[in-house]
């Protein structure tokens, strides 16, 4: 399809750097950076948090911040070299050429103004619009970008409109003065699957209109439907660019290999055990280095050489595919094999028959600001077995997060009962509850921003082991704990907020475990996370089970990481469970619709992009 | 009932319970001074009141009728609007309270209108901005921690007697009004500066400013149509305290400037221990405080959507 384009690219990069000024010299944030994208075009950017790939984008915007050095050899779009743009002319192009849609629509949209002003603005400071017809236009691109009811909700503000109607307004906002290129970053984190596959049509309708799309985000599999062309950039180099069939098919370099091994998948061998579905991956984090391979420290395949040279990029794959070239910087390209590949199924935990926590007929209520009654929880009834890993999956507001709290005896239910092995749990006085506190755990999306950020690790897990001892054997116990989540003890005394991101789940990990619980429940744990990272804590978390067995309550909207981590799955919406059992049977052969429906959003890296998949990647695939 | 109804009822009443809390106060304070209360209440014992007028004010304030009557009393002239008699001036309250009201109304107002806008362009100027930043900060640092009195003599001395450019003292016109404005504002145009820049920067910093500024807006707009209007809440917190300012700050200012007002009246009347003029502009600052604190709840809502939809 590319082929379909003899014109000159819309956006030509060649070279570019972005450096902040800190106290201690110029910190290299993107390193040499070559792109090229025309109209009707997808070109994806793929990394990790810190990758580079949001400055980037920035760069292209001259919006790289304060204290930014940005250089390039080239750097035209629409064939203005815009390294020598002033102030007004960078305005100028800003919202009217290139579009940008950043992520989380709750805080980029402005929360005090309504949504209408918000994508008038983009029109009113191009001068596009007149006043008296303004509203009508407003209109007419919330319909556009798929809002129903636009004439009422735009006169509303952010916090009344669902994640994905906030999505698709700053999606309008951005397209409504018709830029050539639109810049989306992340543009369906946070958002659940449905609602995500439903963004990402829109973005693929305005790529088949002929904008040229730039996307941004850390996980592979959102990309592989909609991009052509896929950048993979760590520690700000490109490491591998690439036709998006060809690079998902066979990754070069081996941090795009590990980037698709950590992406859950939904098909795939079965483990016979029962128990999670295969053997996690194993896929390594960590700094990257200051010379040689900035992925040596990480690279199963790391010799002497990657660690003293940097490698220089090399064309790979063979010539002449469709005229795109695939390129990669490494000294052993395309001989990566992910870590998963020959590991063997995991031992399936032990699950016995007893219920560690039954819940029964339980329902919660909620009054609405106009004073009608919602239900929250509607009769929802389950047992979680001992050393079992239950999945609770359903998309916000379908009640999951309110039953997790009620099994927590957080929220009393307004009917029903919980038991936790086999006794009263949830209609007890707080003070009877207090004694078995211990016995139920819980781990959720961002744990620690809930402690004082001045506690260190030591008291932030200190604090959960129960019984009086001296501090030096509590820091000891402490220590052991985070031994056992995989954490070096020299974090001891480090404070929450100089953590990664999968380092505080670890220390929370850690917490939830220290008073030895029968059950743990986890609130979407790894949502928040980068892929790689997100598959570390699964496996972790799949391991203290067979380890510890303690049972999971697992909640979280994300089918592919419930079908890792989970024995049985229970699907809400609505506050109702449509569907219970086995994680294996669920997913093969969905019983409710609505399961199906769950399903069939989640995105996927299929390799042999066919049915339903994008006519120019399908070509592409084709092609050799 | 609407939810907006439902709260200006609830403000309502609990203005009237702060109304009743002041006049309690206020009772209770006038009794607690020792001595024959007539004699309290028509000055001390160096006002010299004759035995007729000590009469008059046992009569008037039922003295001689158990304390739970006489507290009824109050409360009862209170409700009729009735502030009483001054017995120092002879003329009732509320006639004393009327003809010096406007000139520190005026005052006041002036003095909240100039120190609120110098602090919005102080901070829209200079948000995100390090050297003007700097600069703005060390002026409001010095206005901050300089008393009203001398701002007012040193403005006096500056743009009075030196350059002539305002009447030294007096009260009939915009231009006399124009120097104790500055004195009794810039002190608080000096925290209120540093609040709102503090918002700005803080909503400047957001995504949505982001997001703003790759629609193509202009840095001006950015900072005046969206962040303004984030960092008008702590704003409006502070508000309260602003009042308490400007009504301490009009008494040390009428005086600096030799003005007419309520300052001059609270003062004259302490001095003169005339406790139903004090009663009066006491339950009066109670009222003002009040209708002020319903006025910023209501612009609070005006200011945040989600405020008005969690109330």
């Amino acid at each position: 399809m590319s082929g379909d384009h003899p014109s000159a690219p819309l956006l030509e990069v060649a070279g570019l750097s972005v450096g902040f000024a800190t106290r201690r010299g110029v910190v290299p944030a993107v390193r040499d950076v070559d792109l090229s994208l025309r109209a009707g075009e997808c070109l994806a950017v793929v990394g990790e948090s810190g990758s580079g790939k949001s400055v980037t984008a920035r760069a292209l915007l001259g919006l790289a911040g304060a204290g930014a050095r940005v250089t390039a050899r080239t750097l035209t779009f629409e064939g203005r070299d815009l390294r020598t743009l002033g102030g007004g002319q960078w305005r100028r192009l800003r919202g009217r050429r290139i579009g940008y849609v950043l992520q989380d629509a709750l805080t980029s949209l402005d929360p005090l103004r309504r949504v209408g002003l918000e994508v008038a603005e983009a029109l009113e400071v191009h001068g596009l619009a007149r006043r008296d017809d303004l509203d009508d236009q407003v209109i007419r691109l919330l319909a556009e970008a798929g809002v129903p009811d636009p004439h009422v909700r735009f006169l509303q503000y952010p916090h009344e409109l669902s994640g994905g109607l906030r999505q698709r307004a700053l999606i309008a906002s951005a397209i409504a003065a018709e830029p050539a290129l639109l810049i989306a970053d992340e543009p369906t984190t946070a958002l659940d699957v449905t609602v995500q596959a439903q963004v990402l049509g829109l973005l693929e309708e305005r790529r088949r209109r002929g904008t040229a799309l730039l996307l941004i985000s850390h996980d592979l599999a959102v990309v592989a439907r909609l991009a052509g062309q896929i950048a993979v950039l760590f520690a700000g180099l490109v490491v591998e660019r690439g036709p998006a069939a060809a690079l998902l098919a066979s990754p070069a370099h081996p941090y795009t290999a590990d980037l698709l091994a950590a992406v859950p998948v939904l098909d795939g061998p079965d483990n016979p055990g029962g128990g999670p579905v295969r053997g996690l991956p194993i896929v390594r984090t960590g700094p990257a280095a200051a010379t040689g391979c900035p992925y040596a420290p990480r690279c199963a395949l790391a010799d002497d050489r990657c660690r003293s040279e940097p490698p220089p990029p090399v064309s790979y794959g063979e010539d002449g595919q469709d005229g795109q070239d695939r390129m990669v910087r490494c000294f052993h390209p395309g001989r990566a094999r992910p870590a998963t590949a020959s590991r063997a199924p995991a031992a399936p935990a032990r699950v016995t028959d007893h219920a560690v926590v039954s819940v029964r007929g339980v329902t919660k209520r909620y009054r609405s600001p106009d004073g009608s009654w919602r239900t929250a929880v509607g009769d929802v009834s389950f047992d979680l077995r001992a050393g079992e890993a239950l999945g609770l999956v359903g998309e916000s507001g379908s009640g999951k997060s309110t039953t997790a709290r009620i099994v927590l005896a957080e929220i009393v239910p307004d009917a029903g009962t919980v038991l936790l092995d086999g006794e009263p749990w949830s209609g007890l006085r707080e003070r009877d509850r207090r004694p078995r506190r211990s016995r139920i755990q819980l781990v959720d999306q961002d744990p620690l921003s809930s402690f004082d950020p001045r506690f260190t690790v030591e008291r932030v897990v200190g604090e959960a082991v129960p019984g009086r001892m001296p501090r030096r054997r509590r820091r000891e116990r402490v220590a052991a704990l985070l031994g056992r989540v995989g954490l070096d003890p020299a974090l001891l005394d480090r404070v929450p907020a100089r953590l990664s991101g999968g380092q505080r789940q670890r220390v929370a990990i850690a917490r939830a475990l220290a008073p030895g619980p029968e059950v743990i429940v986890c609130d979407e744990p790894v949502s928040a996370l980068d892929v790689t990272v997100q598959a570390q804590i699964l496996a972790l978390l799949a391991e203290l089970r067979r380890e510890a067995g303690v049972a999971l309550l697992f909640i979280s909207h994300d089918l592919g990481v419930v079908r890792q981590v989970c024995d049985r799955v229970a699907v809400m919406k609505d506050g109702r469970l449509v569907e219970t059992g086995a994680v294996a049977d669920v997913f093969r052969a969905p019983r409710a619709a609505y399961t199906a429906e769950l399903l069939a959003a989640v995105p996927r890296i299929d390799a042999g992009r066919t049915a339903g998949a994008l006519p120019h990647a399908a070509l592409n695939l084709e092609a050799p | 009932m609407p939810p907006l109804a439902r709260r200006l009822t609830r403000r309502l009443a609990l203005t009237l319970f702060v109304l009743w809390g002041a006049a309690t106060f206020a009772f209770a304070g006038m009794r607690l001074v020792p001595g024959d209360p007539a004699r309290v209440i028509a000055g001390g014992v160096q006002a010299n009141a004759t035995p007729q007028v000590l009469d008059a004010i046992r009569a008037e304030y039922g003295l001689r009728e158990p304390i739970v009557v006489q507290y009824a009393l109050f409360l009862g002239r209170l409700l009729r609007a009735d502030l009483g008699g001054s017995y120092q001036l002879g003329r009732p309250v509320s006639q004393v309270i009327g003809e010096q009201i406007g000139a520190t109304l005026a005052l006041a107002a002036g003095a909240a209108a100039l120190g609120f806008g110098l602090a919005v362009a102080l901070a829209t100027l200079t948000a995100g901005r390090p050297r003007l930043r700097a600069l703005s900060r060390a002026a409001e640092f010095c206005s901050i921690s300089t008393p009203n009195f001398w701002i007012g003599i040193l403005l006096l001395a500056a743009f009075s007697f030196h350059l002539g450019w305002f009447p030294v003292i007096g009260d009939d016109g915009p231009a006399e009004l124009v120097l104790p404005c500055a004195a009794l504002a810039l002190p608080i145009a000096g925290v209120l500066a540093q609040v709102t820049r503090e918002g700005l920067e803080r909503a400047l910093d957001q995504p949505f400013a982001l997001t703003a500024r790759a629609r193509g807006a202009t840095e001006h707009r950015i900072r005046v149509r969206h962040a303004l209007r984030h960092a008008a809440l702590p704003v409006l917190t502070l508000s309260g305290w602003v009042l308490g300012e400007l009504l301490a700050g009009t008494v040390v200012v009428e005086t600096v400037f030799a003005r007419q007002g309520l300052g001059h009246v609270v003062v004259a009347a302490v001095r003169g221990r005339d406790f139903p003029v004090v009663t009066g502009v006491v339950v009066l600052s109670a009222l003002t405080f009040s209708l002020i604190n319903i006025v910023v709840d209501l612009l609070y809502g005006l200011a945040d959507p989600r405020i008005g939809a969690a109330a």
